[in-house]
């Protein structure tokens, strides 16, 4: 983490909390704040969503803040274009990532671009939550990582957190924010944080410090990447659970790697990456989603055009192989530690 | 392929007449004009299922308002009503023709089916907020959005409001309560759905007015509309167009062929009224109706307004190569100007004089808005807006990569 401590006294007590209660807290707080805030999507009203983020919210704010959608994902985008157009400032959760594609068309052409195309006259202030990520055993249309269709897009921002107090915030700025953000929660982390050894025990948030999260209202700005773990040997760009099975290959191979966690993918924080790069001179891309014109290939493109006079080995990717994401086989597509702990020794080696 | 004599056969919809063939309606029928009974404002969509599959008319031919839906409306907003149609006319007349003339890239007509959404605009409060299609220019002129603007838009010149950015008639002003107009179709329906619902949230008084044409109804985003709109019982009035043709596809490709686009309501619970749409007064009385009842908590309706697309479906077609050329000089419902004039002729408050002076002011109007707008370049002069500002305006404030992007363009 950058400085915990940019986090303001104002923020409250910090207590224990899994990603989940984080993001109902993020959720709560701005509900509370601000009466133009409503979220809504498939089973997050009385329910309270099948992963519990939105648990409670209708009990205390209403119906009609909080409310269950038709299934139906071009709807659950189109009316929060919508309310946005009226000046409300809409959560809508798409129940999995892999649900999105139906309202593809209502997050490119109409959310991503409604200011651009009426100058300003109408924008889009709403956030988009989508569970993404494997690890649970979710078969191909519940473990995607969808991202690289989001950062392609024009007029998007895209998030994902990897622990709770970067969760929270980062939705508090997410929704306070002028423009849409689509904000992708790795669900393998949502009760603890993740290294990628699938076979031992779950630790819960609880017994990590970045499982501690203020209980009011504080924002982690977009656009600022974190170094979750310092290094000098070798940069590690990555995010969401990647960041937790990257730094666990970090300590598996003794080097010395500095892991930054992106937070914003797009609009992302060049200068971050661009220091630790000339700082170390080697450079490993890591996320879950496939290969081939993943978010990576982009990461790899700006390294390059911005370090390439620092670098001393190759640039090195891990990512999901290309294939739909299998479910008997999960644990053989998720690029756990140690295929990230063999690109840092081929990094350190070239 | 060898068939056999049990052969399935697949049937795919043909139009009535094509090019030089004889134009024939005669397979269309409709009840008289003040045949249709006004239903109270409270029933039930199911008690209302007729009204999808029937046509409520209000004007004979000979400019006669007939029945209940006739509408109490002072002679002068008659007036008004018709001098915006008339003013729409020229407009799309002109700049039809000044597309031609190489000015810019494209335009599209609302030729024939004025009357829409010029009755509704003046039905609705001016507040309302309109999601058109890419058709409704007689709503952005019936709220006195001036007409300067709307063709430095088209030229994409330096005034236009849209910075060069759009695509010629996608207009956008919030003030006047026109959603700006997205080229790709049926998204704006949903999203008039969940504005009306944000209105019902904020407790606002406020409603809003999708629109459509009979093509699009066949993409998802309207059906997910009916259904949201249905859920929520949104204060919305979600219009079909159906003008016959979707570019050359005539609306029995989009299933209009054995039901009517009005009965796509039926079936989510929503008020369906199938309106004649070269009927002023009809138009005007059966928004009102809508507009009242979605006022009052009572949800929202869909209307089918039946007309005709006159004109081609834009600048880049050519409907002579797919339907007959006089087809729309046959088409049972007539010219809503004609039919509005003759009406007002008939109350006396109007004549034929008056109206050939109000259509020679009203070109004027368009020719002298005409050149001040071209005073300030067309697309063809490359008077356009600087290219510095197409990197404006994609985020609130623009990330670096945008500001390294203009620097590399050199702007």
């Amino acid at each position: 983490m950058d400085d915990p401590n940019a986090i303001p006294a104002t923020a409250g007590n910090a207590v224990p909390m899994t990603m989940i209660q984080a993001l109902r807290s993020a959720l709560d707080v701005s509900m509370a704040r601000d009466d133009k805030v409503v979220v809504f999507g498939e089973d997050v009203g009385y329910f309270g969503g099948v992963f519990r983020v939105t648990e409670g919210l209708q009990a205390k704010y209403g119906p009609s803040r909080c409310f269950d959608t038709p299934i139906n994902e071009s709807g659950i985008v189109g009316i929060a274009v919508g309310m946005g157009a009226y000046g409300l400032r809409p959560v809508a959760e798409i129940q999995f990532a892999d649900y999105f594609y139906p309202g593809a068309d209502q997050i490119i052409s109409e959310a991503a671009r409604l200011r651009y195309r009426s100058v300003g006259d109408f924008t889009a202030p709403i956030t988009i939550r989508m569970p993404c990520g494997g690890g649970i055993y979710g078969g191909q249309t519940h473990s995607q990582s969808p991202e690289a269709l989001f950062t392609h897009v024009c007029g998007l921002r895209t998030v994902m957190p990897s622990n709770p107090v970067d969760a929270k915030g980062l939705l508090i700025s997410a929704i306070e924010c002028n423009d849409p953000v689509i904000f992708l929660e790795p669900k393998r982390l949502y009760n603890g944080p993740f290294d990628g050894h699938h076979d031992r025990p779950v630790v819960p948030w609880s017994k990590h410090p970045l499982g501690r999260v203020p209980e009011g209202h504080y924002t982690v700005p977009l656009e600022k990447a974190a170094v979750f773990r310092p290094g000098k040997a070798v940069t590690v760009i990555t995010y969401g659970t990647m960041v937790w099975v990257s730094a666990c290959a970090a300590e598996e191979t003794g080097i010395d790697a500095e892991v930054i966690d992106l937070r914003s993918l797009w609009p992302l924080d060049l200068e971050a990456i661009v220091a630790s790069v000339r700082r170390t001179g080697r450079c490993v891309i890591v996320h879950e989603a496939t290969r081939t014109s993943g978010f990576g290939a982009e990461l790899t493109a700006l390294v390059q055009e911005h370090c390439f006079h620092w670098l001393e080995a190759p640039i090195e990717r891990v990512t999901g192989w290309d294939t739909p994401y299998p479910h008997a086989q999960e644990w053989d597509y998720f690029p756990g530690p140690a295929r990230v702990g063999a690109a840092l020794k081929r990094a350190m080696e070239a | 392929m060898s068939r056999t004599s049990n052969a399935l056969d697949l049937h795919v919809p043909a139009p009535h007449a094509r090019p030089g063939d004889k134009p024939d309606f005669s397979g269309w029928s409709f009840p008289e004009p003040g045949e249709t009974p006004k239903p109270e404002l409270d029933a039930s969509a199911a008690e209302l299922r007729d009204f999808a599959y029937g046509l409520i008319r209000v004007l004979d031919f000979d400019g006669n308002a007939i029945g209940p839906w006739a509408p109490s409306i002072a002679p002068e907003a008659l007036r008004r009503g018709l001098k915006y149609m008339l003013l729409t006319r020229a407009f799309d007349d002109r700049m039809y023709r000044a597309q031609r003339q190489g000015k810019t890239s494209f335009y599209m007509q609302s030729f024939g089916e004025e009357a829409i959404s010029v009755a509704q605009a003046l039905a609705l409060n001016s507040d309302d907020m309109c999601f058109p299609s890419y058709r409704q220019q007689g709503v952005l002129i019936a709220r006195d959005y001036p007409i300067f603007d709307m063709m430095c838009q088209i030229y994409s010149n330096a005034r236009d409001p849209m910075r060069g950015r759009q695509l010629p008639v996608m207009y956008s002003s919030k003030k006047d309560g026109f959603f700006t107009v997205s080229g790709n179709l049926a998204t704006q329906v949903p999203q008039a759905v969940g504005w009306a619902m944000a209105s019902a949230i904020a407790g606002d008084t406020k409603i809003a007015s999708g629109w459509i044409g009979d093509g699009s109804t066949a993409e998802s985003d309207f059906h997910t509309a009916l259904t949201f709109a249905h859920v929520y019982r949104a204060p919305v009035i979600l219009n079909v167009v159906n003008n016959q043709w979707a570019i050359s596809s005539f609306q029995a490709i989009a299933g209009g062929e054995s039901t009517t686009f009005a009965a796509r309501g039926v079936g989510c619970g929503i008020a369906s009224l199938r309106v004649d749409g070269n009927d002023f007064l009809a138009v005007y009385a059966a928004s009102r109706w809508a507009a009242e009842r979605a006022r009052g908590n009572l949800g929202p309706t869909l209307i089918e307004w039946v007309s005709y697309r006159a004109g081609a479906h834009s600048t880049s077609d050519d409907p002579s190569k797919y339907r007959p050329a006089d087809d729309w000089q046959r088409f049972p419902l007539g010219d809503p100007i004609v039919r509005l004039k003759a009406h007002l002729i008939g109350l006396g408050e109007w004549s034929e004089a008056q109206h050939e002076q109000a259509r020679q002011e009203l070109e004027a109007e368009v020719a002298a808005a005409q050149k001040e707008a071209e005073s300030h370049g067309t697309l063809l002069d490359g008077h356009i807006p600087s290219p510095a500002t197409m990197f404006d305006d994609v985020f609130e404030r623009m990330p670096w990569h945008l500001r390294l992007q203009r620097q590399q363009l050199g702007v």
